[in-house]
């Protein structure tokens, strides 16, 4: 009995010291973003400060234009989530409906494709069609992002969920939109929460598409603070500050949805061969 | 597969044949076609127009004209591209193989229970979803030769200061340490999800046999999971060959081009020499790297898979 004791507790320290650079990251994260310059340039470093500088992140939001930045950030990564699940729900149960295995291998090439190859060629069309100083060219592009996670995940939820209540409806006269609308899509509610999950987290931390199509008014989030960088004369407090603002909505949604983020991972992962 | 599709009258009489035709009956396209749609608009017309720029002289800004393959040649003899290439392969080679080993040990130990796994577990998927950019940030603080944390740490154990990010031999070895770090979780998922799906009985008669943990681990679990290792060597190798955020934030590839992979070349070559026609050949070129990677790596899996059969 005691030996099985002995052996959890050797797993548990185990565990800790993978988990240990996460945990350390974090605490230093936080750590930066509460400290004085003086303190933040002390050797050796200081992790607890004795005086706490919430001045750095009241710094954040009062240069920077910070607060437009984040609502430009929440409205790119709403919309292009939003347009996403619209039209991403139905193709994959569409596509799952229809095993159509080989559109999954288009959603496979655009997640082989990197991202700078769509942006050359949709940079150009958006400064055709002249749309390049608002927030729409950001929001389309992401689609490239949003789209596939959505279609992918549902393709996998669609094609676990019963088919007998469909057939049934079938039988009773139901068209395939009202099959969808009233027996399928109510079934898969969890799967779209993963989706939406999934859309929202890699939409917001989304860099390369910001860091070439936004103006000064159109930044979002990530493309702001790399700004803050190349900019000012570097300090690091207020510096810390901002990348935690950014960083923490995901976070947040990370430690409430890990089960169903883990899910959607692993789910599209084992698919993705 | 017969030449007649069912009509829609004919749906019921066929549901008591049998539920084969059924499925063919209610029409399914309508749900695609919107996906089809944005599909085409946002990725394959990309495509199309890359490789249309690709076989074209086009400065942003100046007169565009055709050239042909000038563009793949002038590729073939850019030294720049082919230090990229290698900068690209030496960093995906080691954010590979980093992530895979760290990421199957701790999906081993994860896959046991213990006190506190689901919270130690849930701070060990962090890394994964944090902004990239944010991370580049601070782990950029932690790499300062002078006032990072990193140093003072390794002064701890006696190790002399290293210059990190800032030193042309130490660059990629420290980006592949972010990446590693940020993306261990995603392997451990995989390696979990894969544990879970193997039998306890093999176990338990190798247990009487005698066979010790490392040959219970070598010749039972290793081949059993070998397939779900091949997913994420696949993944990691995709993610890994177009990392960007972090290269970019961090040295925007260099000191000097030490760290300057394809992906960066690419953006420099497009987005601040604004030669689109050279850039769109050299991102035809880095797909087709890609693609022919992940084609060796498909291959492999078809064998591993095989393996993991033979294992069982």
């Amino acid at each position: 009995m005691s030996s099985r004791l002995l052996n959890q507790i050797g797993l548990f320290f185990a565990a800790l010291v993978f988990v240990s650079p996460a945990i350390l990251f974090f605490l230093w994260m936080i750590s930066l973003s509460l400290k004085f310059e003086i303190d933040n340039g002390a050797y050796p470093p200081i992790l607890i400060p004795e005086h706490l500088a919430w001045s750095n992140y009241a710094k954040v939001f009062e240069e920077n234009n910070f607060l437009l930045y984040l609502w430009n950030s929440v409205l790119v990564t709403g919309t292009a989530t939003l347009l996403a699940l619209l039209i991403g729900v139905p193709a994959g149960y569409g596509i799952a409906r229809l095993k159509a295995e080989r559109s999954a291998v288009v959603i496979m090439i655009a997640r082989m494709t990197p991202g700078l190859s769509y942006l050359i060629p949709l940079f150009l069309l958006f400064q055709w069609v002249g749309i390049l100083g608002t927030l729409w060219p950001q929001i389309i592009i992401h689609l490239v992002v949003t789209v596939p996670i959505v279609v992918w995940v549902m393709i996998g939820y669609f094609e676990t969920t019963p088919m007998e209540l469909e057939e049934a409806a079938n039988i009773d006269g139901a068209s395939s939109w009202q099959v969808f609308r009233l027996v399928a899509l109510p079934i898969a509610k969890p799967g779209i929460v993963v989706a939406f999950i999934l859309s929202v987290i890699f939409s917001w931390n989304n860099f390369v598409f910001g860091v070439v199509l936004a103006s000064r008014e159109t930044r979002t989030l990530p493309v702001a603070v790399y700004n803050m960088l190349s900019y000012e004369q570097v300090s690091w407090g207020p510096l810390a500050a901002a990348a935690l603002v950014v960083t923490l909505p995901v976070l947040v949604l990370t430690m409430f949805a890990q089960r169903q983020i883990v899910a959607g991972l692993t789910a599209g992962a084992v698919k993705g061969g | 597969m017969s030449a007649t599709t069912p009509e829609r009258t004919g749906v019921t009489t066929q549901a008591i044949e049998g539920s084969q035709a059924i499925r063919l009956a209610p029409n399914y396209w309508p749900f695609v076609i919107p996906a089809l749609i944005v599909v085409g608009a946002v990725i394959v017309f990309p495509w199309a127009f890359t490789l249309w720029m690709s076989v074209n002289r086009w400065t942003l800004g100046q007169s565009r004209s055709f050239a042909g393959v000038e563009n793949y040649l002038r590729l073939a003899v850019d030294q720049r591209f082919w230090e990229s290439l290698f900068h690209t392969l030496t960093y995906t080679f080691l954010s590979v193989a980093a992530p895979m080993i760290l990421g199957t040990v701790a999906a081993l130990i994860f896959d046991a229970r213990f006190p506190l796994r689901g919270l130690l577990r849930g701070v060990f998927v962090m890394p994964m979803m944090a902004t990239p950019v944010a991370v580049a940030l601070v782990w950029t603080m932690m790499f300062h030769p002078q006032l990072g944390v990193l140093n003072y740490l390794l002064s701890l154990v006696g190790i002399p200061a290293q210059e990190w990010i800032f030193n042309a031999n130490t660059v990629i070895p420290s980006l592949v340490a972010v990446e590693t770090w940020q993306w261990t979780p995603l392997v451990m998922l995989i390696v979990l999800g894969g544990l879970a799906s193997v039998p306890r009985e093999p176990f338990e008669s190798a247990e009487i046999d005698g066979a010790n943990a490392w040959q219970q681990f070598r010749y039972l679990t290793l081949p059993m999971i070998a397939p779900f290792l091949m997913i994420a060597v696949i993944i990691r190798t995709i993610d890994a060959l177009k990392s960007f955020d972090i290269i970019y934030a961090m040295t925007q590839g260099g000191p000097g081009t030490a760290s300057e992979t394809i992906n960066i070349y690419l953006y420099n070559t497009a987005f601040s020499y604004y030669d689109i026609g050279y850039g769109s050949a050299m991102a035809v070129v880095f797909f087709i790297v890609i693609v022919a990677l992940s084609f060796i790596l498909l291959m492999l899996r078809q064998r591993s898979q095989w393996i993991g059969v033979e294992g069982k």
